[in-house]
Parts: C-alpha cells; sequence; structure tokens
C-alpha cells in the first residue's frame, strides 16, 4: 500500500470511531491503534492477574466463613476478567504465550498498587474500597471504547466488580464500628492504600503521555485528574459516614469548585514502584512466574492426554 | 517451555430457553470438555446460562471486512424486500 492509500485509510478511520461506530478485530486498523491497545489491554489483564495475589494472601486467614466465601469469590472474578481481557487482547494478532512472556519478563506492566504488602485482614477493607472504587472509575468509560471485543469484555468486567467494593467497604465499615484496636486495624489500613489509590488513576495530566491520543481512539474519556479528583469526591464522604480520616491534612472541601482540594501526592514514590522498586515488586513476580512455570507439567499432561483421546477417537472411526 | 500450548476455543451461551446462544468469549483448553468446563467458570459465574456450546476458533471460516461490498452492498438496492416499499390505500391500517 502507498502512503498515500494508508493515509486516506487512516482517515476513514478515525471518521468511524468519531461517528461512534466500533472497531472489529478483523477491520483494517492503523498498526499505532493495534499497538496501544495490545498495550492498555494486556496491562489491565496482567494487573487483574496480579492482582489476585496481594489478596489471595488472606483466604485462609479470613475471619468467618461468611468473609471467606465473599474473597474466594472475588479473586475468582479477578481471574475471569483476566481471562476475558487477554482473549480480547488476543484478538489483535497477539498469542497467549506471548502476552505471557511480556508479563514474566517484565517487558509489560501491571497496575504497580499491586506491589504493595497486605499486612493486615483490614487490607482486604481498604483494597476492596479504594482499590477497587479507583478501578471502577476507571472501567466504566471503558464500556464505551472503540474497539469492540475490548468494550465487550468491559461492560461483563464492570458489571461484576460492584460487588468487590461494596464488600471491601463493609469490612472497613464492621472493623471502623468494632473495638478500639479493629478501628485502629482500617484506620492503619486507609493510611497506607490512600495514597497508593490515587496515584493508581495515573500520573498528573502534564505528565500523561498518552491522553491525546487514548482520548480520541476513545480508550480514554477523562483526564487522570479529572478521574482522581472524581475519586476523592465519592471516597471522603464514604470514610466520614464510618468515622475514618483521610491521610491528608491539606484535605478541604472548596465551595467555589464544588470538590475536595488535596495534598500533594508524592510523584516519586509511583515512578520509583513502576520501575520495579516497590515493596513487592519483585514477590510478585516470582509467585507469578512460580506458578506458570511449576503448573507446566500439569498443561502438559492435559495436552498429552487430550491427543491421546483424540488418536484413540480416531482409530475407532477406522 | 512447554511442550504445546493449549489451543484456543469460542465459547457460546444460551442465556436462558427461548433464547440462541450468543458469543461470549474465548478461552484456551486442552480439549473440548476442558473447554465447556473452563468456560462454565470463565463466563458463567452468576447463572449467565443453561447451555454451552465451544469450538476451536481454527474450525471458524470468517468473511472478510474487506469484502464487505461484494457481500452486502447487493442487499442495499432491493428495496422491494421491505413492506414500506409497497402502496397500499391508508384505509388498510394494518397488513
Amino acid at each position: 500500500m502507498s502512503k498515500e492509500q494508508i493515509k486516506n485509510l487512516e482517515t476513514q478511520f478515525e471518521a468511524r470511531i468519531a461517528r461512534d461506530e466500533k472497531i472489529e478485530p478483523k477491520d483494517w486498523m492503523p498498526e499505532k491503534y493495534r499497538k496501544t491497545h495490545i498495550r492498555q489491554m494486556s496491562q489491565h489483564a496482567h494487573s487483574e492477574i496480579v492482582g489476585m495475589l496481594p489478596e489471595s494472601n488472606w483466604i485462609t486467614r479470613a475471619p468467618s466463613l461468611r468473609r471467606k466465601v465473599a474473597l474466594l469469590a472475588k479473586v475468582q472474578d479477578e481471574a475471569g476478567h483476566g481471562l476475558y481481557l487477554y482473549s480480547a487482547t488476543e484478538t489483535l494478532g497477539i498469542s497467549r504465550e506471548e502476552l505471557y512472556n511480556q508479563l514474566h519478563t517484565g517487558a509489560a506492566k501491571y497496575s504497580s498498587i499491586f506491589n504493595y504488602p497486605t499486612v493486615t485482614w483490614a487490607d482486604m477493607g481498604a483494597i476492596g474500597w479504594l482499590v477497587d472504587g479507583a478501578a471502577i472509575i476507571n472501567q466504566v468509560p471503558l464500556c464505551s471504547t472503540s474497539y469492540g471485543p475490548y468494550a465487550r469484555a468491559m461492560v461483563r468486567v464492570c458489571k461484576e466488580e460492584s460487588f468487590h467494593q461494596r464488600q471491601g467497604y463493609e469490612i472497613m465499615m464492621k472493623l471502623a464500628n468494632g473495638t478500639m484496636e479493629q478501628k485502629d486495624l482500617a484506620q492503619d489500613a486507609l493510611n497506607r492504600w490512600w495514597w497508593p489509590s490515587l496515584m493508581m488513576l495515573g500520573p498528573t495530566d502534564a505528565e500523561s503521555i498518552h491522553t491525546e491520543q487514548s482520548m480520541k481512539w476513545k480508550l480514554k474519556r477523562k483526564s487522570n485528574d479529572d478521574l482522581r479528583q472524581q475519586f476523592i469526591d465519592q471516597t471522603v464522604p464514604q470514610a466520614e459516614l464510618i468515622g475514618l480520616t483521610i491521610p491528608d491534612p491539606d484535605l478541604k472541601w472548596n465551595d467555589e469548585r464544588g470538590s475536595y482540594d488535596y495534598g500533594k501526592i508524592n510523584w516519586e514514590e509511583f515512578w520509583q514502584v513502576v520501575k520495579g522498586h516497590g515493596p513487592c515488586n519483585k514477590e510478585r513476580m516470582r509467585a507469578r512466574v512460580g506458578a506458570w512455570e511449576e503448573g507446566e507439567w500439569v498443561r502438559d499432561a492435559a495436552m498429552a492426554y487430550a491427543e491421546k483421546k483424540q488418536e484413540r477417537k480416531e482409530k475407532q472411526v477406522v | 517451555m512447554s511442550k504445546k500450548n493449549w489451543p484456543i476455543w469460542e465459547i457460546f451461551v444460551r442465556s436462558k430457553n427461548g433464547l440462541e446462544h450468543r458469543h461470549f468469549g474465548s478461552l484456551h483448553a486442552a480439549d473440548a470438555e476442558m473447554a465447556l468446563e473452563n468456560a462454565r467458570d470463565v463466563y458463567t459465574r452468576r447463572n449467565e446460562g443453561v447451555s454451552i456450546w465451544v469450538i476451536e476458533s481454527k474450525h471458524i471460516t470468517a468473511s472478510n471486512p474487506d469484502n464487505n461490498g461484494e457481500l452486502f452492498e447487493p442487499a442495499q438496492d432491493k428495496v422491494y424486500r421491505h413492506p414500506t416499499f409497497y402502496d397500499l390505500p391508508d384505509e388498510v391500517k394494518h397488513m
């Protein structure tokens, strides 16, 4: 194809998206669209998969059967979300093997929030309430993104996600209304997870390199700072309601803006974690790669069994 | 390194009797039986289905959107296939 022809196709392509038409796997698309989607969608899938690790840490130690079944169901949902997203990503012509390989070698990123440790039961509450809360804010606009398979996967993810946040908030509420020691646990978890949750919504608009193009392709509908503001405005009253304090001395209602003003985010910490120097980066990768490698004989055995069954069936036919 | 990767399967789910099976997504599995079991866990955790079909993706033949012109445009000028093409007196209210 000549340069001019490609340019022409690109113009038509952008016009389709502007008209709110969906792009489907076999449609022509610019190489950059394909690459950007592979990057974002796989990063999203990896985050769901790695996101199981901090929570699975507490499944066996959940304080009651009710909490245990809920946490188990939540972690299973995350596995499911990872799988929806991986298969949606594969429609762009990249194999599952390659996607896993990118995660396991560190070539692909996952959400930095999962590089923080879960040291008490209250962290299960804080993760559900704050981390899933921030994730929902990020994800809801993606239900109408331009790439069909991604949008469809996100509709399913968003439907399932709201129980995650509610179960987390319920854990926090119970602790906050409990003994002094329990309340302290809840407050301590909020103190540790608040700032990383704000960072989860991405670098400030000034530093966000992908925003403009992503807006055009409807991979993004609001800027990171707008999403962050939305998250803060919705979460602060929820904290007040259960008697917990947001760990930000500069947090103040701004009547004029109709929003909360908030303190400075430590972006230095954010970039350190992104670059692999967070408290649990190595541990998460070790667990993930370990699970994959230790499962290899099971995958091979299943495949060998399937082939043997198939052969036997073919022989019978003859 | 694994000897062989599990193939990819397309999953179709009937959400309730009376409705058709609809494409829900795909997944990897060693064989059809495992694809069914995995589909149950991946796509019907909340009673989304009463019946599942699985088919290995390589068995699906798909039309190419580049040929949409030849394939679908011939139907565009056949307005006489639609009821509104035909003139009826106003007195005939429903037909």
